[in-house]
């Protein structure tokens, strides 16, 4: 067939059930992206013929003899299209990977699609910026700053990758074309806890085109966790790259390895495997229960894992002074159970890889991660080689949320690759994202608070159940987590916890944006406004009378041996007063029949800036010939921005501007070592080593000139692309030319002593009394970032943080039926927010300066989502008077106590 | 997404061209469902295109609607003015959880043969009492009321082979008021429930409930009814085993939302409320 694309005629031949959207990538557009495959996120939108379809619901034979235009095509030889420039004026992009398909839509609008956006982008999804930042780019806004040299740090500057973003052209992990590529499709568990009895290849194996067909007799026998922390003692030892025992239904079983991927699904489809079922446990209570059955027996504390025999992962318990005699005196008492459900990170870009060895036999895998450091020695462990013969490295990474800190696809592209020799590549599906990844730990929260007559907290108790699947990646860390900030943010002297992850034969939960702490602060935050209802003071000055402030002792039992948490700086109440402020103020409201029940409600979060047992980063930086620096940092970027920050830290310290930091990052073959890109720790760890390199560059490039004039040091100064002293001055680029080695420094971070950052969140609701519809009428989060740097991008991380919260608190599960099956592994039954979901939400900064953090910023990334379901909840506590205590708060959950309360 | 055990397209142009059905075969219209969901059992696609049905015929019968008319283009139609109904149209489209992308590839045939219970261009065409033209196998052809056509959740009359041709709207329907009311459990969502009433000269009630029920259901009255007993008709009329329960809204709750939008429809038709 011929088909125009982008102005050059294509001839090829699609074929026969061949979409459009792979036909287009196979020849070589790969501005179009795949988020669902399904025609509901529209990543892959083109214009056909001039009309925006989603290429991946295109037969490619009715192409033939149109015209395509992809996002490589927009532009023309003057320049950028209007769309595209204005994409990078509002910087209405995160990661970036619904970008291409955003631009096409929004560039094919009328302008009465342009006045109904609730409708025109319901067919485009994007999980990082809710959406704020697309509509002032609708609008024409520009937020993009320019700053002399010396003065990035702290003002708006666009993200590096913007041009290439919106051009179509950052290349993300499938975005290279590799000759012989073999692929790769796993075969996965229909049992949610089965014994593999036996695997018959013969078929499969039968087949043309297929190379291998690898099950758990070809895997190391080496037991790891997905889960990557820079101490492996975090997370049991309790998966294997193909195991003989499946505990989940959707766990990999065996991979095909075929020329094509049709091959491979044929081939896997082919393949016999039989079972000996084993019984299931799919409710974490049943889980912990006597007589339960045991899902990783013959396992143990040498695995560790707290209890195999009553399927218990991880636990904690522990109590400052005395709880029950406290809540028995005490003057206002609360408990309430609270149920949060599982939600998936639905980064856009799923799961997935390439792997090959190198002419140097290397094993390089290019892979969608947060931790590519921590994958290669997870990866050299299993395989048994030298580090240096691991390489693992991404570009960028079209999304993360948490759910990139785990090892899901690169043990296998290994062991493919490893055993074929040839370059393998491992693309997951958004279904296979859903059913055997990892989500958000559901908890069983249930709250104790007590408090005397004058508001004064006696009490605070957790007992807590989190339900890890079948696998403990993250479940002990996120417990703890859970059981940390949330009420060490709170002074009371009588505190307990009781805290339990059990396993369960279901998809294994994993590290998720807030690691825990939304969870429990759905709760915690109840807890303190009943008792301030009862009490009958007001929810700010609550909280006022009880919230830590600098010199308190953050306690939460049963203690531990950290104390490197300290208050670099402390924004907390800056953030109440920002918020109480916001909330009062009188905006215009929408005409609500007498149906429509309106309330406030608040929120607030603490986070430790950085996890705790050592967060490790190195950067490098280089000056070049032609006085710009080469700085090169493990951390990696995947919507989060930090590319942005380091290239404004660096800019900063060494006196000049932004686009003379070229950035090199997220590459182990680079050296050094970065624990990754988690925990909120891009800008304050990473970014603090990137600091430390820019100031001994700076004192080395100053040294030099001094020692050229025959002065001291420190009558010199860095300023403009140059060194002065009076009037005297050497540009970069001399002293480049002048010296005989390249000047070069390093940085590092060690991730210790660590800050704590806050949030305040606060929502006014309207709720239908008889619909059970919730419409958000005000949104407002106050962040305690420290010193901002950079604004505009760090309001785009609360407004995505908030919006991706208000998907969970409002619409987003996923169902797990009584066997264990996912129910709902789609985007068209599992409701990430759209554009018309998400409410416009104020942000305000309070204005510290840390003195841990590099120049004075804190993290400020996972924070922002923590405080929202809690504040939801307050907040139509308030309008209807009901204390909701699970989440999603959708209509039909809320309709019952509604119609209880307040009849037909 | 690719459909890899397709190994064979064919383009009948006539309806003697049609291949014989055999087991692995799928009628190909817009394909926006059929390439949203693997396809493992499919290994060839009989594409409509080709056989080039006119997609819409206004005649002074009323309106013809071909299987493959696209979504967009119904949403284009200008409609004569005496068509009062017509507004149901837009409605019934921008009801849709897809956007109005998909409109431009999605069939309106395609979409009563999905016969999801929020599939809204069933609520449209039975609402305006529809009737369904199937071609059998046989050669032979059947006429079905589309309220008849879907049968349950994803499940309508088709035997394999047989092929929807087309959908007539009486005149008659095309000239009735109507009253539209829609809900779900996210601002654009799928719809949780989505029903039409539609009132013609003697002030009669012909109410079609969709999206809260497995298939859509038609109640008629020859007199416009007092609240209780339209109430008390949907309450007999509709057990609560034909309550659709699946992520997008639970039976207790489309319940209540059917009983509440039937009222809020019977009103604004009685001229009680706009």
């Amino acid at each position: 067939m011929s088909v125009i694309v982008n102005g050059q005629a294509v001839e090829a031949a699609p074929r026969p059930g061949q979409c459009l959207r792979t036909f287009l990538r196979d020849t070589g557009h790969f501005g179009v992206k795949k988020g669902c495959d399904a025609g509901d996120c529209g990543a892959c939108t083109v214009l056909l013929d001039g009309e925006p379809v989603h290429s991946c619901l295109i037969p490619a034979f009715r192409a033939d003899g149109k015209a395509v235009t992809t996002i490589e095509g927009l532009a023309s030889e003057d320049g950028l299209h209007p769309m595209q420039q204005a994409f990078l004026d509002a910087q209405a992009f995160q990661c970036g990977f619904c970008t291409a398909g955003m631009i096409v839509t929004c560039a094919s609008l009328n302008q009465a699609q342009k006045k109904d956006l609730d409708a025109a982008l319901k067919g485009n999804l994007c999980r990082c910026t809710g959406y704020r930042a697309i509509e002032d780019a609708l609008l024409g806004m520009a937020h993009v700053e320019q700053v002399a040299a010396g003065e990035a740090f702290g003002h708006s500057l666009p993200a590096p990758a913007g041009p290439d973003v919106v051009r179509g052209q950052a290349r993300y992990t499938f975005d290279t074309a590799i000759d012989g590529l073999l692929h790769v499709k796993l075969v996965r568990s229909p049992h949610a806890h089965a014994r593999i009895t036996s695997i018959d290849k013969t078929a499969a194996l039968a087949l043309p085109g297929v190379h291998a067909v690898l099950t758990h007799e070809d895997a190391p026998g080496l037991l790891f966790s997905t889960a990557r922390h820079e101490q492996a003692w975090m997370d049991p030892a309790d998966t294997r790259v193909l195991d003989d025992v499946v505990r989940f239904i959707g766990q990999k079983v065996a991979a095909v390895v075929a020329e094509t991927e049709a091959a491979a699904e044929e081939a896997c489809r082919r393949l016999v495997v039989d079972y000996e079922i084993l019984p299931a446990v799919i409710d974490p209570a049943d889980a912990i229960a006597p007589g339960a059955p045991i899902i990783h027996a013959g396992r143990g504390s040498a695995h560790r894992i707290a209890d195999v025999s009553r399927n218990i992962v991880a636990e904690s318990h522990g109590e400052f002074g005395d709880v029950a005699a406290a809540l028995a005196s005490a003057a206002a008492t609360y408990e309430g159970t609270f149920t949060t459900q599982r939600v998936q990170h639905a980064a856009l870009e799923t799961h997935g890889g390439l792997a090959w060895l190198d002419d140097a036999g290397v094993l390089t895998v290019r892979s969608s991660t947060q931790v590519p450091f921590l994958t290669r020695r997870a990866l050299a462990e299993i395989f048994e080689l030298a580090p240096d013969k691991v390489r693992v490295f991404c570009e960028r990474v079209g999304g993360g949320f948490g759910g990139k800190q785990e090892m899901f696809v690169e043990d296998i592209l290994a062991l493919a690759a490893l055993k074929t020799r040839r370059p393998v590549k491992l693309e997951l599906t958004r279904e296979e994202q859903f059913i055997a990844t990892s989500t958000r730990h559901p908890m069983r929260v249930t709250v104790k608070a007590g408090a005397d007559k004058d508001g004064r907290l006696t009490a605070l108790q957790l007992d807590v159940l989190s339900n890890t699947g079948a696998y403990g990646n993250h479940a002990g860390p996120v417990l703890f987590h859970a059981c940390g900030e949330s009420i060490s943010v709170y002074n009371c002297p009588n505190k307990k916890v009781d805290a339990i992850a059990a396993y369960t034969n279901t998809v294994p939960a994993g590290a998720f944006r807030g690691y825990g702490l939304p969870q429990t602060t759905f709760a915690v935050e109840a807890a303190i406004d009943e008792l301030a209802s009862q009490l009958g003071i007001d929810p700010f000055e609550m909280r006022r009378r009880n919230i830590v402030r600098p010199g308190d002792p953050m306690l939460a039992p049963p203690g531990s041996e950290h104390s490197d948490v300290l208050y670099g700086s402390y924004g907390l109440d800056q953030c109440l007063d920002l918020v109480e402020r916001a909330m009062a103020e009188s905006t215009a409201a929408p005409e609500l029949s007498p149906e429509w029940l309106t309330g406030d409600g608040i929120a607030l979060t603490m986070i430790d800036t950085v996890p705790p047992d050592g967060h490790i980063a190195d950067a490098t930086i280089s000056l070049r010939d032609d006085g710009g620096f080469t700085l090169t940092v493990g951390t990696a970027e995947f919507g989060n921005g930090t590319s942005t920050v380091h290239r404004q830290i660096a800019a900063t310290v060494l006196g000049t501007t932004v686009d003379r930091i070229t950035l090199k990052q997220s590459d182990t073959a680079h050296g050094g070592h970065d624990t990754g890109a988690y925990g909120s720790t891009g800008t304050f760890v990473a970014g603090r080593a990137t600091q430390a390199a820019a100031e001994a560059l700076a004192d080395k490039i100053t040294r030099f000139a001094a020692d050229r004039w025959k002065i001291d040091a420190t009558g010199c100064r860095i300023a403009d692309e140059a060194v002065s002293c009076g009037a005297q001055r050497l540009s970069f680029a001399s002293i480049a030319s002048l010296s005989e080695e390249q000047l070069s420094a390093s940085g590092n971070s060690q991730g210790t002593p660590r800050s704590v950052a806050f949030n305040v969140q606060g929502f006014r609701v309207a709720v239908n009394k008889h619909t059970g519809v919730v419409r958000i009428l005000k949104s407002v989060q106050a962040a305690d970032a420290g010193r901002v740097a950079n604004p505009m991008q760090c309001r785009g991380q609360i407004e995505g943080g908030v919006a991706q919260s208000l998907g969970a608190a409002l619409y987003e599960e996923v169902v797990i039926d009584d066997t264990g099956r996912v129910v709902n592994p789609k985007f068209r039954d599992y409701h990430l927010p759209s554009y018309a979901d998400v409410p416009r939400t104020e942000v305000l900064f309070a204005e510290t300066t840390d003195a841990i953090g590099p120049l004075g910023a804190k993290s400020m990334s996972e924070s922002p989502y923590n405080p929202v379901a809690a504040a939801l909840g307050n907040a139509l506590r308030a309008a209807t008077g009901i204390r909701f205590t699970a989440v999603p708060f959708k209509p039909d959950r809320l309709f019952q106590q509604l119609q209880e309360t307040f009849g037909d | 997404m690719d459909l890899n055990t397709i190994t064979e397209v064919v383009r009948p142009r006539t309806r003697a061209e049609l291949p014989s059905w055999k087991a692995g075969d799928a009628w190909l219209a817009g394909g926006t469902w059929l390439f949203s969901e693997p396809q493992a059992q499919l290994s060839r696609l009989i594409d409509l295109s080709d056989l080039a049905w006119t997609p819409l015929a206004i005649s002074d019968q009323g309106l013809g609607i071909a299987a493959t008319c696209s979504v967009a283009a119904l949403d284009a139609l200008q409609c004569p003015a005496e068509w009062t109904a017509a507004p149901l149209i837009d409605q019934c489209c921008r009801a849709f959880l897809a956007s109005f992308k998909i409109w431009k590839t999605a069939t309106v045939g395609g979409n009563l043969c999905m016969s999801l219970p929020a599939g809204p261009m069933i609520s449209l065409l039975a609402a305006l009492e529809g009737v369904c033209t199937i071609w059998k196998t046989d050669g032979s052809e059947q006429r079905i009321a589309v309220v008849d056509f879907v049968t349950g959740n994803n499940r309508n009359v088709l035997a394999p082979g047989d092929l929807l041709r087309q959908i007539d709207i009486p005149l008659a329907a095309l000239k009735r008021r109507t009253a539209f009311r829609q809900i779900a459990l996210t601002p654009v969502g799928r719809s949780g429930a989505l029903l039409i009433g539609t009132a013609g000269r003697e002030a009669d009630l012909l109410l079609t409930v969709t999206g809260s029920t497995i298939k859509p259901l038609q109640l008629r009255f020859s007199t416009m009814p007092d609240a209780n007993t339209l109430r008390a008709s949907l309450l007999s009329d509709v057990p609560d085993a034909l309550y659709h329960d699946d992520v997008h809204g639970k039976p207790a709750w489309r319940k209540a939302m059917t009983l509440r939008l039937a009222e809020e429809i019977r009103a604004e038709l009685a001229g009680l409320r706009p």
